[in-house]
């Protein structure tokens, strides 16, 4: 599948000058956390170098393993723990907040959105007192009437209708799709700009999960909000984004529209994501054979971080870090491979390294096929 | 096309059960127990790889962990058989077994890798020492020496070298401790791996790497897997057949290419358009409208009939039995529990039968 279909569906370019200036837009981002231990000076690079931009209206997926950095990529922007360097600018302007009230007027802008929506709501409380705390401070002391309005209104929001059917219920009393639209209704309360989803769906049951993604896309489209979207699944993020930006141990590797990243990827990192994910249609271009895992973060490899695994890297590679070259139209890789170099390594194809099968002698198997009585399931055409 | 993979295509030949689970039942509590498994039955053939799909809640751990015996209270087996076949033919019923017996018949012929393996070692013992451990409770005649270096080479199996066998389990990585838990479970040669989500807390790449190390190793040592996941694109490319449980029973059994191109059954046709694809045209998907229902207060019929668009009124009365397909030309061996396959029951009591929906019956 190598035709690549024009940019994607949802929202093209709008016109219009608030769509040039990013609701939220992040730096050189970084972070790093102090390791413990007496005297101890090492650092884990959680977050390096990291730029970063949310329009209103468009979803943008951060995609990663474990302990890329994404989420904590997600906790910086709602300002959750300070920043060791860079800068988070909201519509243009510095938005590092100082004091308390700077925090509140910020997370009435920006609001996130929890993986787990069984410890993201409080137990002992009720929907209707959970979202009732988030109305009275983002909406001011509403009362009565207006109140009960406004909640309705955030539950129909999230598609919980009737609303009366559950705005009294204990959150031990519905599923977790139904707590995961609470606490998307109660992010909502503050009516934000930009919306944080930290792996949403993933503690949810399969069945349910593409409702909550659709909920999400439809807030997009009807309330114009910005959306981050963190997930390790990159056929979601395929699904859901208008872009998508892989991260590999705390640096953005490759960044481009959702579908060109999904169908030709370019930085190895990438192909060796999409090669390994199951896909039932497409199993012989799965990537076989591959190994290694992500380096220590609290001593990267110097150069590119993905070069001790990568089947291409070179000198190069391994002394100087790659910056995001660009490698078509609005996208970018990270990897030296796009330099317009002398030096530079010769990229192959990834399946050529890793798409061997597992040893097996066809003829064999052929053989053992022959003896077998009985009907053969699934014969391959 | 050459879209089957060795693994599917080197399946021994069918009806050599080394497991059998014959109406299992199970329930949860004393008082008002929840009937969590509905007289379940599964064959796993010698040298397949059965895979086990359903949504959280569906019964699928409590499946194996019942056939093992391992069910913890207040989970009670209330019915049923688990015929486990040695490799000379000897049939013993894991359930009627007595206390000794299956000590010792765990773990040499039914080994599990638990959920959440990684964090299933302790922590203030070394890798090595955990490994050795099984095996010298297993043959008291063994050296510690030996143990620990049939250790290292079951480390070695695993693609671990075996020098960390003096390592602490936090010094490993996550994909790192996974291996070492099959390399555990695999210490004894069983002829039953059971494998209850073994990789859905790792990433995809290391996901790959795992699935491979099992595929490879089952390859060379012969041993049947069961392999439990929520996760069915997965086990589309690994499992020989799918058995999809929902609410307690299982409700499609077939070979993972016909579960995948030919589903019979709407919670597996739902199930399968909940993912959505890394390739192919970008569509609109819904997943399954509604949520998996309250297993202590389940409706009468059919579990699935709330959330399924082709119930009918017969649906709400009748319970479905796991039946072959009414599909002309389907393979006899795979079972479906759905009215829409089995006209005369429906008609048996009193309700104008359904053909099967034009979207289930593909060929």
């Amino acid at each position: 599948m190598s035709t690549q279909p024009p940019a994607p569906p949802p929202s093209p370019q709008r016109g219009g000058p608030s769509d040039d200036v990013p609701v939220l837009a992040a730096v050189d981002l970084r972070k790093h956390f102090p390791v413990r231990g007496f005297r101890s000076q090492q650092v884990v690079h959680a977050v390096d170098d990291v730029n970063l931009e949310l329009h209103r209206g468009r979803v943008v997926a951060l995609v990663g393993e474990s302990g890329s950095g994404k989420s904590t990529i997600a906790r910086l922007l709602a300002q959750l723990m300070p920043a060791t360097g860079g800068q988070i600018l909201l519509h243009g302007e510095d938005a590092r907040v100082k004091n308390r009230r700077g925090f509140r007027r910020y997370v009435r802008r920006v609001q996130m959105i929890f993986q787990d929506p069984f410890g993201s709501l409080n137990p002992i409380h009720t929907i209707r007192y959970t979202l009732t705390r988030s109305v009275k401070i983002h909406q001011g002391n509403l009362r009565g009437k207006e109140l009960e309005a406004a909640l309705t209104q955030l539950l129909e929001r999230v598609q919980l209708t009737p609303p009366s059917r559950y705005i009294d219920k204990f959150p031990h009393e519905l599923s977790g799709g139904q707590r995961q639209r609470v606490a998307i209704a109660r992010a909502l309360a503050a009516d934000p700009e930009v919306l944080l989803a930290d792996e949403p769906i993933s503690m949810l049951d399969v069945s349910i999960r593409l409702g909550i993604l659709n909920l999400l896309r439809d807030l997009r489209d009807r309330l114009q909000i910005a959306i981050l979207y963190i997930t390790h699944d990159i056929a979601s993020a395929r699904y859901f984004a208008d872009r998508t930006m892989v991260m590999y141990a705390g640096r953005v590797v490759e960044t481009g529209d959702s579908e060109s990243v999904t169908q030709d990827p370019k930085h190895p990192y990438t192909q060796l994501l999409v090669r390994s994910a199951p896909d039932p249609d497409d199993l012989d271009a799965r990537a076989r054979g591959a190994r290694g895992e992500a380096p220590s973060l609290v001593r990267p490899p110097t150069g590119c971080r993905f070069n001790p695994r990568c089947p291409f890297a070179n000198e190069l590679c391994r002394t100087e870090v790659p910056p995001l070259l660009a490698v078509g139209e609005g996208r970018e890789a990270a990897c030296w491979g796009y330099a317009d170099r002398g030096d530079r390594p010769e990229l192959g194809e990834l399946l050529d390294v890793y798409g061997d099968r597992p040893a097996v002698d066809v003829s064999v198997i052929e053989a053992l096929d022959a003896t077998v009585p009985g009907p053969r399931k699934g014969d391959d055409r | 096309m050459s879209a089957v993979p060795e693994l599917q295509r080197a399946a021994r030949p069918a009806h050599d059960p080394v497991l059998e689970i014959k109406n299992l039942s199970v329930d949860y509590g004393y008082d008002d127990p929840t009937h969590v498994l509905r007289q379940v039955s599964l064959n796993l053939n010698r040298g397949e790889v059965l895979g086990l799909a359903g949504e959280s809640g569906c019964g699928k751990s409590t499946l194996a962990y019942a056939a093992t015996r391992l069910l913890p209270p207040p989970g009670l087996i209330t019915g049923g058989q688990v015929l486990f076949t040695d490799r000379d033919g000897t049939q013993s019923d894991i359930l009627a077994m007595n206390d000794s017996d299956l000590r010792a018949s765990r773990w040499q012929d039914m080994a599990i890798v638990f959920q959440g393996a990684m964090n299933s070692l302790n922590p203030v013992f070394r890798i090595g020492r955990q490994i050795a451990d099984g095996i010298q409770a297993h043959k008291p005649g063994i050296s510690k020496k030996e143990a620990l270096e049939r250790a290292g080479e079951l480390l070695d199996m695993v693609g671990i070298s075996a020098d960390r066998l003096r390592d602490y389990p936090h010094q490993l990585s996550g994909g790192m401790r996974q291996r070492v838990m099959i390399a555990m479970a695999l210490a004894l040669d069983p002829q039953v791996l059971i494998m209850d989500e073994p990789t859905t807390a790792l990433d995809v790449v290391m996901q790959r790497q795992i699935v491979e190390q099992i595929a490879e190793l089952r390859e060379r040592l012969g041993f049947s897997v069961i392999f439990i996941t929520h996760d069915v694109s997965l086990l589309i490319e690994i499992a020989d057949r799918i058995a999809i449980m929902y609410a307690g029973e299982i409700v499609e059994d077939a070979s993972s290419q016909d579960v995948y191109r030919r589903p019979r059954h709407p919670y597996a046709d739902g199930l399968l358009h909940s993912f959505p694809p890394l390739r192919g045209p970008r569509r609109e998907l819904g997943g399954i409208p509604g949520s998996p229902p309250d297993m202590s207060k389940l409706p009468t019929g059919c579990p699935f009939r709330d959330r399924c668009e082709f119930a009918w009124d017969a649906c709400a009365a009748i319970t479905p039995e796991l039946t072959g397909t009414a599909v002309a030309g389907d393979d006899p061996r795979r079972t479906v529990a759905c009215l829409r396959h089995t006209p005369d029951l429906v008609q048996a009591a009193g309700f104008e039968p359904k053909p099967v929906p034009e979207r289930l019956a593909l060929r």
